[in-house]
């Protein structure tokens, strides 16, 4: 006998299923249509050589975050290219009538930041963009999850998506995280655990005790890097926490209408019973602070351990990678992370961006200055509002009197398609989400950590354990 | 779109798992505003010893003779050969735009990224999904055999080796539907114009949030 019980992703598909095709696919209707510079130009210029109009242009947000200067901003983009495809932006927002946030807009930042910081996504929503971390919008109960540029016109002349349902996969986190260890080790810990495939075909709903003691800020880290272990969507349940998030937000429902939709919020929980294709345990109170070694997120330790060595690992293939991996990033196998000396350091990107970010790395510092071997140390604020915030908090001046740069929104250095970048062998800390070859720059060295962890190695010049820092 | 029927092409075997999308394209590719163009700076971080920028003039560029596709013997490869978890990362349409503006047509792997593989399909190249040991099996005789090439018939679902082997594989059928005959997707969902806005009217009613 088929259960009825379902999981959270389960409802959030079946709410969303607009047409059944005879093949089995679906049209899922998309309520939330994220947009941005990079992934969008195409797609509206589609739109435009067929004669095609926005199916519900209201539905859609644009706002730039990839190519945006972080530094002189009311100078605009040096960069001649671009600045083309911020202009363009701007222009195919006009022209199709979609609201954007522009880049002088105080409420412009990283995409997945704003979203649920202006309740522009919302929870029971299907979210997408044109952008593989769009899961982040996943903590708030939402079903969200990035697409190609195809698919962005197909949704803006359709509203829907030709789709399959993927395989239910729970990662359920027991126990309490240590102090010093936050929502992205734990998302590097399950990465590490399960493998950047790992999640392959699933969306993958976060669950646990570990997981309800986040913040809606640590979900959405952690909900973020879903994409990191192959699953398009991660997800958390609705809880109290959620709502008190999203009340009052200047795209959230209000009076009658937000009660309505909480009523049915509150459902967006797995039933009790649910089944699921798959399911991870992990203990949250054996996760240390995490360091990626290599040139992919599933390649990570413990900041208390030491880079591998190929030679001991699962298969030929692990075996080659990892050779590769440790050539690429200059490093010798037995080497404890801790004498891993780093020459930038950048806190910032959709993962770890928010308030709760900043003020982690902030207190970290106590009044000590950026080691003098470190070049630079960026902290770049997921949105203007967020910028404001941390002034008001007075952390900018914590952060400049370390000696760190205090940064205008963007996603920067996180993929390095403005001036933000390494040059080739420079190895940074960063909070970003992606360790991959030339990511933060041609030859540059990632190693993903916690924005506690990039400010500490920041201050003592190489990785430090800031548990005990 | 490019329709995909039958291939029958040269291989260029790809040699490593996990091949992400920032590999594939690097960002700095992803500035332009056109969806054409990509192809010379495909894997462009392996394939130039150089750092690529956009506008240069790819010929002028030195290349790194060890790279596959560099070598003389891969050429003209309309199959890519790939190992597993092939183009992860981000959701870029660039990757597939690169890979088939540079003469590919179709992918063999042990597993795709779930955004990549779909959007492959969007763009007329076919990512054909084999088991991972059979993947093995054609990237030892790729590399044993100059002028390698295998067989795709999408219709039969049929991956055929030089020495006749056929290897069959899986494809979704509104994907495979779509890919022989060339069609747009969106001409396709707007057949159902009427199922969306049902749906539509349905949920004005029940979640009046989302459309205010």
């Amino acid at each position: 006998m088929t259960s009825m019980k379902q999981t959270l992703y389960d409802k959030l598909w079946q709410t969303h299923v607009a047409h059944t095709q005879s093949d089995g696919s679906v049209l899922l209707y998309i309520d939330r249509h994220l947009v941005h510079e990079v992934t969008s130009p195409q797609a509206f210029e589609g739109l435009r050589l067929a004669g095609r109009q926005p199916w519900r242009a209201a539905s859609a947000v644009a706002v730039p975050d990839h190519n945006v200067p972080t530094l002189n901003r009311s100078q605009g983009i040096t960069d001649a290219i671009s600045r083309l495809q911020v202009e363009t932006l701007d222009k195919n927002c006009i022209e199709f009538g979609i609201v954007e946030f522009g880049m002088h807009d105080v409420r412009q930042g990283i995409v997945h930041v704003i979203g649920p910081e202006q309740g522009i996504t919302l929870p029971g929503m299907t979210v997408v963009c044109g952008d593989s971390h769009t899961s982040t919008h996943g903590a708030l109960g939402a079903l969200a999850f990035g697409i190609g540029t195809s698919e962005v016109e197909h949704v803006l002349a359709t509203q829907c998506l030709v789709a399959r349902q993927s395989r239910n996969m729970r990662v359920w986190v027991d126990g309490v995280l240590g102090d010093g260890v936050t929502a992205k080790d734990l998302a590097l810990a399950i990465i590490g655990k399960i493998g950047t495939a790992g999640g392959t075909g699933c969306a993958i709903e976060f669950a646990g005790p570990a997981v309800r003691a986040l913040s809606i800020e640590g979900r959405m880290t952690l909900c973020n890097m879903a994409i990191e272990a192959g699953a398009r969507a991660g997800m958390v349940a609705v809880d109290q926490k959620t709502l008190d998030y999203v009340r009052g937000r200047p795209f959230a429902p209000r009076g009658e209408m937000w009660q309505q939709a909480e009523d049915w919020w509150r459902t967006l929980v797995t039933d009790d019973g649910a089944v699921f294709d798959c399911e991870v345990r992990l203990d949250a109170g054996s996760i240390a602070p995490q360091v990626t070694w290599g040139t992919s997120p599933e390649m990570v330790v413990p900041v208390t351990g030491k880079v591998p060595n190929p030679a001991e690992m699962a298969d030929a293939v692990h075996q080659s990678d990892g050779q590769r991996a440790l050539a690429y990033m200059g490093l010798v196998p037995g080497t404890p992370l801790t004498a891993v000396a780093v020459d930038k350091v950048f806190i910032g990107s959709c993962t770890n961006s928010r308030i709760e970010d900043l003020r982690a790395a902030a207190a970290v510092i106590k009044g000590r200055q950026k080691a003098a071997s470190v070049k630079q140390v960026l902290v770049v604020p997921g949105s203007g509002l967020i910028k404001q915030q941390a002034e008001a908090e007075g952390l900018d001046k914590i952060f400049v009197a370390a000696g760190f740069e205090w940064r205008e929104p963007g996603c920067s250095m996180c993929l390095a398609m403005n001036a933000d970048r390494l040059e080739p062998g420079e190895r940074c800390a960063a909070t970003s989400n992606r360790n991959f070859e030339g990511r933060q720059g041609t030859g540059g060295r990632t190693h993903l950590v916690s924005p506690a962890m990039a400010a500490a190695a920041a201050l003592a010049g190489h990785f430090v354990d800031v548990r005990e820092w | 779109m490019r329709s995909f029927t039958e291939l029958n092409g040269l291989v260029v075997p790809i040699d490593r798992a996990n091949v992400d999308t920032d590999a594939i394209i690097p960002k700095q590719f992803l500035k332009s505003i056109r969806r054409s163009g990509f192809g010379p700076n495909l894997f462009d971080a392996w394939r130039y010893l150089d750092h690529g920028e956009p506008g240069q003039d790819c010929s002028q560029r030195p290349v790194n003779p060890d790279f596959v596709l560099n070598q003389p013997r891969y050429q003209g490869a309309e199959i890519l050969l790939a190992r597993e978890n092939f183009g992860c990362g981000s959701s870029r349409e660039h990757a597939p735009w690169a890979l088939a503006d540079d003469g590919i047509r179709a992918l063999i792997a042990p597993s795709f990224a779930d955004i990549f593989y779909n959007n492959c399909f969007k763009n007329g190249l076919l990512p054909v999904v084999l088991a991972a040991d059979i993947v093995d099996r054609l990237f030892r005789e790729t590399f044993a055999t100059p002028g390698y090439r295998l067989h795709i018939d999408l219709a039969a679902q049929i991956v055929t080796t030089p020495s006749g082997e056929k290897h069959p594989f899986e494809v979704d059928a509104h994907r495979k539907m779509c890919l022989l005959q060339g069609l747009d997707d969106i001409g396709l969902t707007l057949q159902h114009v009427d199922a969306i806005r049902a749906y539509e009217t349905q949920r004005r009613q029940t979640a009046p949030w989302l459309f205010v």
